[in-house]
């Protein structure tokens, strides 16, 4: 996260309240390409809002949200690089995957479509479910599609709710392939997970969200991972 | 409803072309499940035999009374048929799956409205010769000006319809927001349309029925123009 170049996900001040409540209150953020950044926090604490207000979904109350540079929410080009995967599946339960995920790609403007959408569900390793309707689909294999619908344009940003929700030890696998593959690739993640081991497994940066507030926030490498859980056991336990 | 939907690929990346994307993605979900068209035809039909007992044969002519029938079955059903509009966005959350993509806020405006206008024509195609038979009209000549009225009506209900199914799709008392909001802009539409249908049914030519269609047509170009400029506000939250 250093400050030189252009962040591919930056947030400056940004603030989002519902009310009198303020959900996200002033957080700051740079995440640049090929960073990975594991955001933890108890209910409540305002990690899927700001992640809204990162993918564009809400505007803020204050501050800013940029994308490669760009203001969010913003036109096509930004939202074009950015890919939202929710704890909510974002899938269509009359359609089959391959009908979801081809959708999106479409509006995405991926060549070949079809195709692509074949690749996506493949890397997800639900390609041979891909005709059968979401609907008839567990909670997990719903997860591997709405991964794959997320990230068929291969996104330069990823942003990722609680992604291994629902997700069995071979999808939870899959993902966190294609989470380093997108990362090698140049995207930047924000991850947001309430499972510690597993965010800063993949994390290169790590902050922990308490009260719409950055409360933690260090590279991944200075971070010893029991005092980390500690530590946000600690700050759960004290807002209960 | 064509069959052949699953297999027809729109141009994309422009308005139009992301338009019948989300057009083509409705109706199919619709070709699919069936529910909300058979629903909204099994009323207008029930709608249309619950007029017909109830009308004194002997104190009101045919002519005079099927404008009305007509015109509240296509409002009431219309209501019914665009209410599942948005719903089906909300399910799992897909409206944030589109919004989130590079697609424009009115090109996914028009493709829900050309979705549901696909929708109230067709229960229109159902219900118009259902009127016709029951109250014993013959549409011989003035079937094709008819439709046309219809047709034109129904691009003015559909766009403050999808306007407002957008509003309050996210509400806990949508089904009661959706007539609410939407009732009180349907007038202007459904008033030049019933007098144009009824002039049309007592035997006038279809010249006598311009000025009401002016008017029509004109409501139409104001609620299409003033919903696609409105409707990226009703996504806000």
């Amino acid at each position: 996260m250093n400050g030189k170049s252009v962040a591919a996900v930056e947030a400056d001040s940004i603030a989002r309240a519902f009310g009198a409540r303020r959900a996200v209150d002033g957080v700051s953020l740079r995440v640049h390409s090929g960073e990975t950044l594991a955001l933890f926090g108890p209910n409540g604490a305002g990690k899927t809002t700001l992640l809204r207000l990162l993918g564009g979904l809400i505007r803020p109350s204050g501050g800013r949200a940029l994308v490669g540079g760009a203001k969010v929410p913003g036109g096509s080009p930004v939202r074009r690089q950015i890919g939202v995967i929710s704890h909510r599946t974002l899938l269509y339960d009359a359609l089959s995957p391959r009908e979801n995920v081809e959708f999106f790609a479409r509006l995405y403007g991926v060549a070949s479509p079809r195709d692509a959408a074949l690749r996506s569900l493949e890397r997800m390793g639900i390609a041979d479910r891909g005709d059968a309707p979401v609907r008839s689909l567990s909670r997990g294999m719903k997860q591997r599609v709405s991964i794959a619908r997320a990230t068929v344009h291969n996104p330069k940003v990823v942003l990722a709710d609680e992604p291994f929700t629902g997700l069995d030890v071979s999808g939870a696998r899959a993902l966190s392939r294609l989470l380093g593959e997108l990362r090698e690739s140049g995207a930047a993640l924000v991850l947001v997970t309430h499972n510690i081991e597993e965010g800063l497994s993949l994390a290169t940066h790590a902050a922990i969200m308490h009260e719409g507030r950055l409360v933690r926030m260090g590279e991944r490498a200075s971070i010893v991972a029991s005092e980390y859980a500690d530590e946000y056991r600690d700050l759960v336990a004290a807002g209960e | 409803m064509p069959t052949n939907i699953a297999t027809w690929s729109p141009p994309v990346n422009s308005v139009v072309g992301d338009a019948l994307l989300v057009a083509k993605k409705d109706l199919t979900i619709e070709f699919r499940t069936r529910s909300a068209f058979l629903s909204v035809v099994v009323f207008a039909l029930l709608g249309i035999v619950i007029f017909f007992f109830a009308w004194d044969s002997t104190a009101v002519s045919a002519a005079d009374l099927a404008p009305g029938v007509l015109w509240v079955i296509f409002t009431f059903s219309g209501l019914l048929g665009l209410h599942r509009s948005f719903g089906v966005e909300h399910q799992e959350g897909a409206i944030d799956g589109l919004l989130a993509s590079p697609i424009s806020r009115e090109a996914i405006f028009l493709g829900k409205a050309g979705a549901n206008l696909v929708f109230v024509v067709a229960v229109q195609a159902i219900a118009i010769p259902a009127v016709s038979l029951f109250y014993n009209l013959p549409l011989g000549g003035i079937a094709l000006p008819l439709a046309g009225i219809a047709f034109l009506a129904a691009i003015g209900l559909v766009a403050v319809g999808t306007l407002f199914s957008a509003m309050a799709a996210n509400t806990r008392l949508s089904e009661l927001l959706l007539p609410m909001l939407s009732l009180p802009f349907f007038v202007p539409i459904v008033i030049p349309a019933a007098q144009a249908t009824a002039k049309l049914l007592s035997g006038r030519p279809v010249v006598d029925a311009v000025a009401w269609l002016k008017l029509l047509l004109a409501f139409d170009i104001v609620f299409v123009a003033a919903c696609m400029l409105a409707y990226p506000f009703t996504l806000e939250e």
